[in-house]
C-alpha cells in the first residue's frame, strides 16, 4: 500500500508547493500565454502599434515554402541526431559492459562529454573541423576533399549532427548501460549455454531486454534533437550557410529576434510548443510502460 | 557413455583461492551432489565445468574429451539455474526451443522435442505463456524442459529449488529425482540445503573452503563422517560434539567430567590425547546411570521435542526424544557406544579404532 502523509488544512499545503507554481508560472504560464497571444497579433515595422490578424500568422505560416523547408530539415536533423547519439552510445555501452581492467575510468570518460556546455561543444567542432585551422578540416582539404561547411549546406547540416549527437552520446550511453546492467547476468549465461554468440545473442536475447530503454531513449532524444539543440547549431554556423542548417527552433530565434517579426516568431514557437505537448505525451506513454516491464 | 572427470581443478580470483585441487569422477548417469555453505567454492566449480569460468589450473573431460578451453555452447551440457534464468521475451515454447534453433534443427524435429520434453513435464497447456504468467514451480519445470529438449551429456544444477516455498521444493526435488532417472543422463547438483543433497545424489561430495572434505554415499556421509565439519554439517539438528581425552589405554572418553566408555573400540593413543566425541541428539539416551545435565531449553518439533542442556561455558549437549517425555531442570543422559564418533581434535579428521 502506499504510504501518504496528510498535512490537515489548506494553508501549509499552498505554502509547500508555492515555489514550484511561482517558477511554473512566471518561465512557463505568462510567456506561454503571451506567446499565443502575440500570435494572433501582427506588429509594425517599427514597433509602435500591433493589430490582432486571427490566424493568419498561422496561415501564413503553413504557406510559406521556407518554413516548410525547415520542418523538412528539422525532421532529418532529428532523425540523424538521434540515430547516430543511439548507435554510438549502444555499441560504446555493449564495449563498456564487459569485464575489462580500468572498467571504472573508461566510463567516466564516457560520461563526461554530457557536462560540457553546448556552446563549448560546439567550438570543440568547429576548432575540429575549421576547413584552414581545423585538425580535420585541414587534413580533408589537404587530401583533395573540398571541405568548407561554411559553404557547403550538406557538410554544415553534417557538422551540426555531429556536434548535437556527440552531446547526447553521453547521456545514451548511461541509459543503455544501466539496461544492459539490468539485464540478469545468468539468463546471458543460460543463452551462452544455449550455442548463442556474438550478434544472434545480442539480437534474438540483449536486444528485446533493452527494448523499453530504447523506447524511451527515443523520445527523449527527439525532444532533445528537435528543442535543445539551438545553442550547438547557433555556434556552429548560427542556421547557415544560407538557410541549410535552420531548424524550427533557430528559426523562431531568428525571425522574432533578429528579424523582428514577433507576429510569425510568436506563431512558430506556438507550432513547437503543440509539438512538445505531443513528444511528452509520448514520452510518458513509455515512462509508463517502461515502469510496467 | 557420458562421464565427467575433473582432474586437479584450481581457481583463484587475485589472491583468493576459491578451488584449492578438486579431482572428481561421476560414472555414466550417476548424480553428485556438491553440498557446502555458502562461499566453500560449489558453485564456482559448477560453472567451471559449464564453461562460464575458466579454471586457474587443472582440466575437466566431458566424456574422456578435454573441454576446459571449450565455450560453454561447444560442451553439450544444460545448465538449470537458481533464478531459472528464462528469457522473459520469449514463451515458454521459444524458451524451450532456443537452443534447438541456434543449432538449425528443422521446425518439425524442434516442435517434435519441445512437445515430447512437455509432456514430459506437464508443461502441453503452458506453451504460449510468458514466463512471467507462471508460478514458481512452472518456471522451475520450464527450466528443467529447456535442459532436457537439448538432450545433454552432462545436466547442471545450480540450486534450483532454492527460490521454491517449502512443500513446492519437496515436490520438485522428487520430480528432479525421478526425472534424472528415467533419463539416466549424467549429473552434477549444487546445493547448500543437506537434506537435497541426501536424498538426491548417488553420492555426495562435501566442499568445505575450497577443498573436497568428503565424496562418498549419503549413507556413508551420514554414519561416518569424514571430520568434525561433515559431522557438524550433515544431519539436522546437528551432531553434538563435545571436546574431551582419551583414557584408560584408549578405550573411553572423558567428557565434561564423565567418563564415557567405546565398547569394543581401542584407539591406540596416548592417555590424554585430546579428542572430539560425537553423537547425533537422536542417538543420546535418557538413562538414570548417565551423566547429569542441567536442562537450558526445550523445543517442541511435532512427534519429537529437542532438550538443550550444557553447563554454562562448558559443552552444550542436544538430545532429541520422543514428545511427551517428562523433562525436568535436569537431564541424565548416557552415550550408547556404537553410535559414538570420534575425531582428532587437533586435525578435525575422524579417528579409527
Amino acid at each position: 500500500m502506499e504510504r501518504r502523509t496528510l498535512f490537515p488544512g489548506r494553508l501549509l499545503p499552498a505554502l509547500l508547493i508555492l515555489p514550484q507554481l511561482v517558477l511554473t508560472v512566471v518561465f512557463f504560464l505568462w510567456p506561454a500565454v503571451q506567446a499565443i497571444r502575440s500570435s494572433l497579433e501582427r506588429e509594425d515595422a517599427f514597433g509602435t502599434s500591433t493589430e490582432f490578424v486571427g490566424l493568419d500568422n498561422f496561415t501564413d505560416l503553413f504557406a510559406d515554402p521556407l518554413y516548410l523547408a525547415a520542418i523538412g530539415r528539422t525532421v532529418v536533423f532529428c532523425a540523424c541526431v538521434t540515430a547516430v547519439s543511439m548507435g554510438v552510445a549502444l555499441v560504446l555501452a555493449v564495449l563498456a559492459d564487459t569485464e575489462i581492467r580500468g572498467r571504472t575510468f573508461y566510463r567516466t570518460m564516457l560520461i563526461w562529454p554530457y557536462a560540457v556546455a553546448p556552446a563549448m561543444a560546439a567550438v570543440l567542432w568547429v576548432l575540429m573541423f575549421h576547413p584552414q585551422i581545423g585538425l580535420v578540416g585541414a587534413w580533408l582539404n589537404r587530401i583533395g576533399i573540398a571541405w568548407d561547411y561554411k559553404l557547403d549546406g550538406t557538410q554544415a547540416m553534417a557538422l551540426v549532427i555531429l556536434a548535437a549527437a556527440w552531446k547526447q552520446i553521453s547521456y545514451n550511453f548511461i541509459f543503455f548501460l544501466a539496461g544492459l546492467q539490468a539485464i540478469p547476468k545468468t539468463i546471458i549465461e543460460a543463452a551462452r549455454i544455449d550455442g548463442a554468440r556474438g550478434l544472434r545473442r545480442f539480437r534474438t536475447i540483449v536486444l528485446p531486454l533493452l527494448m523499453p530503454t530504447v523506447y524511451f531513449l527515443l523520445v527523449v532524444d527527439l525532444v532533445y534533437a528537435a528543442f535543445d539543440t539551438f545553442a550547438t547549431v547557433y555556434a556552429v554556423n548560427g542556421g547557415g550557410p544560407g538557410q541549410s542548417t535552420q531548424t524550427l527552433v533557430l528559426k523562431v530565434y531568428l525571425d522574432g529576434v533578429v528579424n523582428a517579426n514577433v507576429g510569425s516568431s510568436s506563431a512558430q514557437s506556438v507550432v513547437l510548443m503543440a509539438g512538445v505537448i505531443v513528444l511528452c505525451a509520448l514520452q510518458f506513454r513509455f515512462l509508463g510502460r517502461k515502469a510496467v516491464t | 557413455m557420458a562421464g565427467l572427470k575433473l582432474d586437479g581443478l584450481r581457481k583463484s580470483f587475485g589472491s583468493n583461492e576459491i578451488l584449492k585441487g578438486v579431482d572428481l569422477a561421476l560414472a555414466d548417469g550417476e548424480m553428485l551432489v556438491i553440498v557446502g555453505a555458502s562461499g566453500c567454492g560449489k558453485s564456482t566449480l559448477l560453472r567451471i565445468v559449464a564453461g562460464l569460468e575458466t579454471p586457474t589450473t587443472g582440466r575437466v573431460l566431458i566424456d574422456g574429451r578435454d573441454v576446459t578451453d571449450l565455450d560453454p555452447s561447444a560442451r553439450d551440457i544444460a545448465m538449470v539455474f537458481q533464478n531459472y534464468a528464462l528469457y522473459p521475451h520469449m514463451s515458454v515454447f521459444e524458451n524451450m526451443a532456443y537452443g534447438l534453433k541456434i543449432r538449425g534443427l528443422p521446425r518439425a524435429e524442434i516442435r517434435a522435442k519441445v512437445d515430447a520434453a512437455s509432456a514430459l513435464l506437464g508443461l502441453e497447456a503452458l506453451l504460449e505463456r510468458k514466463p512471467r504468467q507462471l508460478s514458481g514451480g512452472q518456471r522451475q519445470r520450464v527450466a528443467m524442459g529447456r535442459a532436457i529438449v537439448r538432450d545433454p551429456k552432462l545436466f547442471l544444477f545450480d540450486e534450483p529449488l532454492s527460490n521454491l516455498d517449502a512443500k513446492l521444493r519437496v515436490q520438485m526435488r522428487g520430480e528432479i529425482r525421478r526425472l534424472q532417472r528415467r533419463l539416466k543422463v549424467t549429473s552434477l547438483y549444487v546445493t547448500h540445503d543437506q537434506v537435497e543433497a541426501m536424498t538426491l545424489g548417488d553420492r555426495l561430495l562435501v566442499m568445505h573452503k575450497g577443498v573436497p572434505v568428503q565424496l562418498a554415499t549419503p549413507t556413508e556421509v551420514f554414519e561416518r563422517p569424514a571430520d568434525t565439519y561433515v559431522a557438524g554439517f550433515i544431519g539436522s539438528p546437528a551432531m553434538n560434539l563435545l571436546p574431551g581425552k582419551l583414557g584408560r589405554n584408549g578405550t573411553m572418553v572423558t567428557v565434561a567430567g564423565a567418563d564415557i566408555d567405546l565398547g569394543s573400540r581401542r584407539f591406540d593413543r596416548p592417555d590424554g590425547f585430546p579428542v572430539v566425541l560425537g553423537i547425533r541428539p537422536e542417538h543420546v539416551l535418557l538413562d538414570a546411570a548417565g551423566t547429569t545435565w542441567p536442562v537450558e531449553v526445550v523445543e517442541l518439533l511435532g512427534s519429537e521435542m529437542l532438550v538443550h542442556a550444557g553447563r554454562p561455558g562448558e559443552a552444550a549437549l542436544t538430545v532429541k526424544i520422543a514428545n511427551g517425555t517428562p523433562v525436568s531442570d535436569a537431564i541424565r543422559a548416557s552415550f550408547p557406544a556404537p553410535h559414538l564418533h570420534i575425531f582428532d581434535q587437533a586435525t578435525g579428521l575422524r579417528m579409527e579404532a
